[in-house]
C-alpha cells in the first residue's frame, strides 16, 4: 500500500486569478520581503480581497528557513486565525508555510518532530494554497518540508502527507523575470528531482512517467530559459510546468542520495539548494551504478532521453555527462572547488557533512547506500571532479 | 536453526546480531531510547507479545520478552499485527512505508526518529538476518 498525493493544480496564463474563487473568511499570505517589493504580494492580496477574504501578510520568511522562524510564523497564524494559508514564493517560503500550518494546528509540537506518521488534522484549522515563484522546488505539490537547525548546522528533511497544498497555482507569469542564476539553480533542482524520483527505491508506476517527462523538459528548456529569460516565454512556461511535474514525481517516490548529500552541503557551506543537489547528482549516479549490477534504472532513463544506453554503466556515464553538459550550459559549477569551497574547508567539515548526509531522510531511498568511508570518498569526488565509474 | 517469532529467544538473537553489526553501530551512534515492539495476534499467535530492547548509542544493552507491560516505560512503542511484522522482516514491506501507512504504529519522540532514520533502517536489516519461524 502506498499513496499518490496531489493538490488541485491550476496552471497557465492567468492561473493566479483562481484565487478570486476561494471561499472563506481570512487568508494569511506567507511570503518574503523581495516578493512584496516586486509587487507580487500585492497582486495576490488583490485577488484574495476580490474573493471577499480579509488578508493578513507575514513577509519575514528567509532563505533556508529555521526552526525558530517557523515557530514565529505559527504564532502569527495563531494570532490571526486564518482559514486559508497562501504561500507565495520559492521552496523556502512554501516549506516554511507548510511547517507553520502544522504548528498552527499543533502548537505543542516541536518543528523538528514534524513527521509523516502522526495525524495533525490540518484542515480543521485552514486550507492551503501554494504559489511558486521559482521553477524548481516542486514544493507546491509535495508534502516535504526542509527546515534548517541553525544550532546544529543541519537541514532536516521533514514532512507530513497532510501538508500538501489543497491548490497549487502554477502561473508562468510569476517567473518571467527570474534572474539567470536563480533560473539555473532551481532548474537543476527540478532535474535532480526528476532523476532521483525515477531511480529512488520508492519509484512506482504512478510517478515514473512524470519523472521522465520532467527530465526531458528540463534538458530541452532550461538552457533557453536561462539564456533568454522573459524573451522566451515558451521556455519559461515549460520549465515552470517541469518543476511541478518533477515535484509530483519525486514527491510520491521520494528523492535519494544527491538530496541527502546536497542538504548537508547546503547546511554547512550555504550553497543554494538546487546548486548543491545538482553538484552531488553526477557523482551519486556514478556511485549507484558501480554497485550491484541491475540495481539502478539509468538505462531506461538514458534511453528515454535519447542518450547512449547500451548497458547500465554506459547509461550512467552518458546520463551523468549529460547532466554535466547541462550544468556547464547554464554556467553552474560542477565541482565543490569551482563552487568556491577550499580543500581545507572540506576537510574541516567532513565529519559533519558525512554525519548529516548519512542520516538524511532521503539518503535511505537510494538504490545504493554508502557507508561513512564511501560517503567521504564521494564528497572528495564532488570536490575534485574525479568520477569513479 | 530458525527461531520462533515473537519470543524471548528471538529478541536475544537480534540483540546479538545488532551488537555485531558495524553498519548499525555507525547508523545508530546518536540513538538513545528503548523500545517496546508490540506484536499483535494473528495466525497461530493468539495473544499479544511485547519484546523489549534497550538501544543506546549503536549498541543493544538489554533485550527480552516482557510479561508485564507496566514493567518499563520505554521511550518508543512500535505496534502492529504479526502479519505486518512478517512482511517487514521478509522485505515484502518497507518499514518506513509501513509506519507512514499506519500498518505499523510508532509512538515516541518523533524528532529523534526523524534525525536517525538510517538507524531504523539498519534495525530492520538486522531483523531480516535472523533465521525466523513465523506463526503466520
Amino acid at each position: 500500500m502506498w499513496y499518490f498525493s496531489s493538490p488541485l493544480i491550476v496552471y497557465g496564463e492567468d492561473a493566479l486569478s483562481h484565487l478570486t474563487t476561494l471561499e472563506g473568511h481570512r487568508a494569511a499570505l506567507i511570503t518574503d520581503d523581495t516578493l512584496v517589493r516586486l509587487g507580487f504580494a500585492a497582486r495576490v492580496i488583490q485577488n484574495l480581497q476580490q474573493a471577499g477574504l480579509q488578508v493578513v501578510c507575514y513577509d519575514h520568511v528567509e532563505p533556508e528557513p529555521s526552526l525558530e522562524q517557523v515557530q514565529a510564523g505559527a504564532r502569527f497564524l495563531l494570532e490571526h486565525q486564518p482559514d486559508w494559508i497562501v504561500a507565495l514564493g520559492g521552496g523556502s517560503v512554501i516549506d516554511a508555510a507548510k511547517a507553520m500550518w502544522i504548528l498552527y494546528a499543533r502548537p505543542d509540537l516541536e518543528p523538528e518532530a514534524i513527521n509523516p506518521i502522526e495525524r495533525f488534522n490540518l484542515r480543521e484549522r485552514a486550507r492551503f494554497v501554494a504559489i511558486p515563484t521559482t521553477s524548481g522546488t516542486g514544493s507546491e505539490v509535495t508534502w516535504a518540508i526542509v527546515l534548517t537547525n541553525r544550532a546544529e548546522r543541519r537541514k532536516l528533511g521533514l514532512g507530513s502527507r497532510e501538508a500538501i497544498a489543497d491548490i497549487a497555482i502554477v502561473d508562468p507569469a510569476l517567473v518571467l523575470d527570474l534572474p539567470p542564476r536563480l533560473t539555473a539553480d532551481t532548474g537543476l533542482d527540478a532535474l535532480t528531482h526528476a532523476i532521483e524520483g525515477f531511480t529512488s527505491t520508492y519509484h512506482n508506476d504512478f510517478t515514473d512517467g512524470l519523472c521522465l517527462k520532467a527530465a526531458k523538459l528540463v534538458f530541452e528548456y532550461l538552457p533557453r530559459a536561462y539564456r533568454y529569460g522573459r524573451e522566451d516565454a515558451e521556455a519559461r512556461a515549460h520549465m515552470h510546468f517541469a518543476a511541478t511535474i518533477a515535484g509530483l514525481g519525486f514527491g510520491n517516490a521520494m528523492a535519494a542520495l544527491a538530496h541527502g548529500m546536497g542538504h548537508a552541503l547546503g547546511a554547512i557551506f550555504h550553497i543554494p539548494h538546487g546548486r548543491a543537489v545538482a553538484l552531488a547528482l553526477p557523482y551519486t549516479i556514478a556511485y549507484c551504478a558501480s554497485g550491484e549490477p541491475g540495481s539502478t534504472r539509468y538505462a531506461e532513463l538514458a534511453a528515454y532521453l535519447g542518450l547512449p544506453a547500451g548497458n547500465e554503466q554506459t547509461a550512467a556515464q552518458s546520463l551523468l555527462r549529460a547532466v554535466w553538459d547541462l550544468m556547464k550550459q547554464v554556467d553552474q559549477p560542477v565541482t565543490l572547488a569551482e563552487a568556491g569551497i577550499s580543500r581545507d574547508d572540506l576537510a574541516r567539515e567532513m565529519e559533519w557533512l558525512v554525519a548529516h548526509a548519512m542520516n538524511d531522510t532521503q539518503t535511505i531511498m537510494s538504490p545504493r547506500i554508502p557507508d561513512e568511508s564511501e560517503m567521504q570518498t564521494i564528497f572528495w569526488q564532488i570536490y575534485s571532479g574525479e568520477i569513479d565509474l | 536453526m530458525s527461531i520462533p517469532f515473537p519470543s524471548d529467544a528471538w529478541i536475544k538473537a537480534m540483540m546479538e546480531d545488532l551488537n555485531q553489526s558495524q553498519a548499525y553501530e555507525e547508523a545508530a551512534k546518536n540513538w538513545e531510547g528503548d523500545f517496546y515492539f508490540v506484536i499483535e495476534p494473528g495466525g497461530s499467535l493468539d495473544h499479544t507479545v511485547i519484546l523489549y530492547m534497550d538501544l543506546w548509542h549503536g549498541k543493544c544493552r538489554e533485550a527480552y520478552e516482557v510479561k508485564d507491560p507496566e514493567a518499563r516505560q520505554p521511550a518508543f512503542w512500535l505496534s502492529g499485527p504479526v502479519q505486518t511484522w512478517k512482511k517487514v522482516m521478509t522485505r515484502q514491506l518497507d518499514p518506513i512505508q509501513a509506519m507512514m501507512t499506519g500498518q505499523l504504529r510508532l509512538r515516541g519522540n518523533m524528532a529523534m526518529v526523524m534525525k536517525n532514520v538510517r538507524a531504523a533502517k539498519e534495525l530492520v536489516e538486522s531483523c531480516t538476518r535472523i533465521p525466523t519461524i513465523f506463526p503466520v
